[in-house]
């Protein structure tokens, strides 16, 4: 984990805890409105949606599809130079809700819009394990 | 309160020196632009009832307008600081008339500076590039301002089937405009090979699809229409104001390739009572070339998905169907950060009172301005004339 310990770890609040608790334990965790029936990321007091706060964790299939993408070439701060090309993504989930996240175990070029990925889970602390993806085998973009 | 249409007027606007300026510190050239406003408006600091500044990030106070107010000792009865991104300098456009229109003040001192380029601690730099996105859900990812922005162009790339040499196009023209500006800070010609062969920062952005990093300030005066006779140049009345808010997060945007620019037009357009094919030149946010693109289909200048096609051909310089950024844009004026868009405003009144030298824009009576801050969260778009209509 040399040099990680720069990158600008999260800080999970009360209402992001038990996401990041869920991939500590290598689990995608959403949280699903019984009162609506959506999914939503990223974790709230209340349904973005309907306001209800019949939140349950609920936890996804860990598939989506890249909605967009860039190839970073020029690194946020020094922790992340390391990384250079890395991909920084807009994942679409199954369950609907759309996240940020690095697109990794891959060549940066082959990653285009519509490309298939499930998550992968990277140990960063003690604390902190990162819910990144990599492309699903077989499934190139749509 | 039914429409500000017509009823206040900025009677006062003037530009600090732009570019590497150390020998400034941001508070001094939030002054420096206060003091050349109210030249050009030739009032004292007294008549001065309201005033309104955003932040400096080089140089922050807790209370900034009331910092700058101190300074200056002036007493306003309004005074606030309004942070809002690129959309800042907009949106403290629209309260500030709204202030004038409701009586809570008469003459409004707008005034705003920092110093991204020569003032910024190694700390305050990475604080300002960790800021601009969620701090569990999107900075520890790594993205930069630049990867934000280009998240939105290869989504438009992909939808719609725009190019990189699209988005190129857009800082030939802005270039093109610096060219005939001599307080723009970069004045040699490029071509959209140029941009296409310079080195890429966050693919598809390429560096110069990227803003530049500078100091200076830009302030102006607004005050009542009514009152806008007692003043020595032409004034320039606001015709129409609206804003729309639709994230704070990319990540949480309901569209990627249309903005909430499409509401900040829309109430703006509807207050004034004209559209898009009223307006003789367009001032658009341009701190990364996509931005400008999105915000020409969503303003309705044409069809979503065809601004690529749209900028093309000389369309968007001057001489085409719709100048844009006439006195070169932050991409290749200046941009200071948050203060950036307040230039695009003292320029429209340039143009708007006919001095614009050699960038001229013939006969121009109308024109729209429009700033977004965050990552195409939040949008306010401007209509200005030369005439109260």
């Amino acid at each position: 984990m040399t040099g990680q310990i720069e990158k600008f770890l999260p800080c999970p609040t009360p209402e992001s805890a038990p996401f990041w608790q869920g991939c500590r334990d290598h689990k995608l965790l959403l949280q699903y409105c019984a009162a609506c029936g959506t999914h939503q990321f990223y974790p709230r007091i209340i349904c973005a949606n309907c306001m209800s706060q019949q939140l349950e964790w609920r936890e996804a299939s860990g598939r989506g599809t890249v909605e967009t993408y860039s190839i970073v070439t020029r690194a946020v701060s020094d922790a992340y130079a390391a990384d250079v090309p890395y991909v920084i993504a807009l994942i679409t989930l199954e369950e609907g809700p759309r996240m940020m996240s690095n697109v990794i175990g891959c060549d940066v070029e082959s990653v285009k819009c519509g490309v298939a990925v499930e998550v992968v889970f990277e140990q960063w602390s003690a604390e902190i394990t990162m819910p990144k993806f990599r492309p699903v085998a077989g499934h190139p973009a749509s | 309160m039914d429409s500000l249409r017509g009823k206040v007027a900025i009677v006062g606007a003037a530009d600090t020196q732009v570019g590497k300026l150390p020998q400034f510190s941001p508070t001094g050239l939030c002054i420096d632009a206060a003091r050349r406003a109210m030249a050009d408006a030739r009032i004292t600091k007294d008549q001065i009832d309201g005033l309104i500044t955003c932040n400096s990030m080089a140089e922050p106070y807790m209370y900034h307008a009331e910092a700058m107010a101190e300074y200056m000792q002036i007493f306003p009865r309004y005074c606030m600081s309004v942070g809002a991104g690129g959309s800042t300098t907009f949106s403290i456009l629209h309260h500030a008339a709204a202030a004038i229109v409701s009586g809570m003040c008469h003459t409004v001192l707008i005034t705003m500076a920092d110093s991204l380029r020569s003032g910024l601690t190694r700390d305050q730099a990475m604080k300002m590039q960790s800021s601009a996105g969620h701090s569990q859900f999107e900075i520890p990812f790594g993205p930069t301002v630049p990867a934000f922005y280009a998240l939105i162009a290869r989504a438009h790339m992909h939808k719609y089937g725009t190019t990189a040499e699209q988005f190129a196009a857009i800082a030939v023209a802005c270039r093109k405009h610096a060219c005939l500006n001599p307080a723009a800070e970069m004045r040699t010609p490029i071509t959209i090979d140029d941009v296409m062969n310079s080195r890429m920062i966050a693919d598809p952005l390429h560096l110069l699809d990227c803003s530049l990093v500078s100091d200076g300030g830009s302030a102006i005066i607004m005050t009542s229409a009514d009152r806008a006779a007692d003043f020595p140049h032409h004034p320039v009345y606001i015709l129409g104001v609206g804003e729309g808010h639709g994230h704070e997060h990319i990540s949480q945007a309901q569209s990627l390739t249309t903005s909430f620019a499409a509401e900040s037009g829309r109430r703006a357009y509807a207050m004034a009572g004209l559209k898009p094919s009223d307006m003789d030149f367009a001032q658009l946010y341009d701190c990364f070339t996509p931005t400008v693109l999105v915000e020409l289909e969503d303003l309705g200048f044409c069809q979503k998905g065809e601004g690529g096609a749209f900028v093309e051909n000389g369309n968007i310089e001057l001489g085409g169907m719709l100048p844009v950024n006439t006195h070169g844009g932050l991409l290749s004026h200046c941009h200071p950060g948050n203060p950036g868009s307040m230039f695009a405003l003292t320029e429209t009144v340039t143009q708007l009172r006919g001095t614009a030298g050699a960038r001229q824009v013939e006969d121009a009576k109308v024109a729209i301005v429009h700033g977004q801050g965050g990552i195409m969260s939040s949008h306010t778009t401007v209509i200005l004339g030369r005439e109260r209509y």
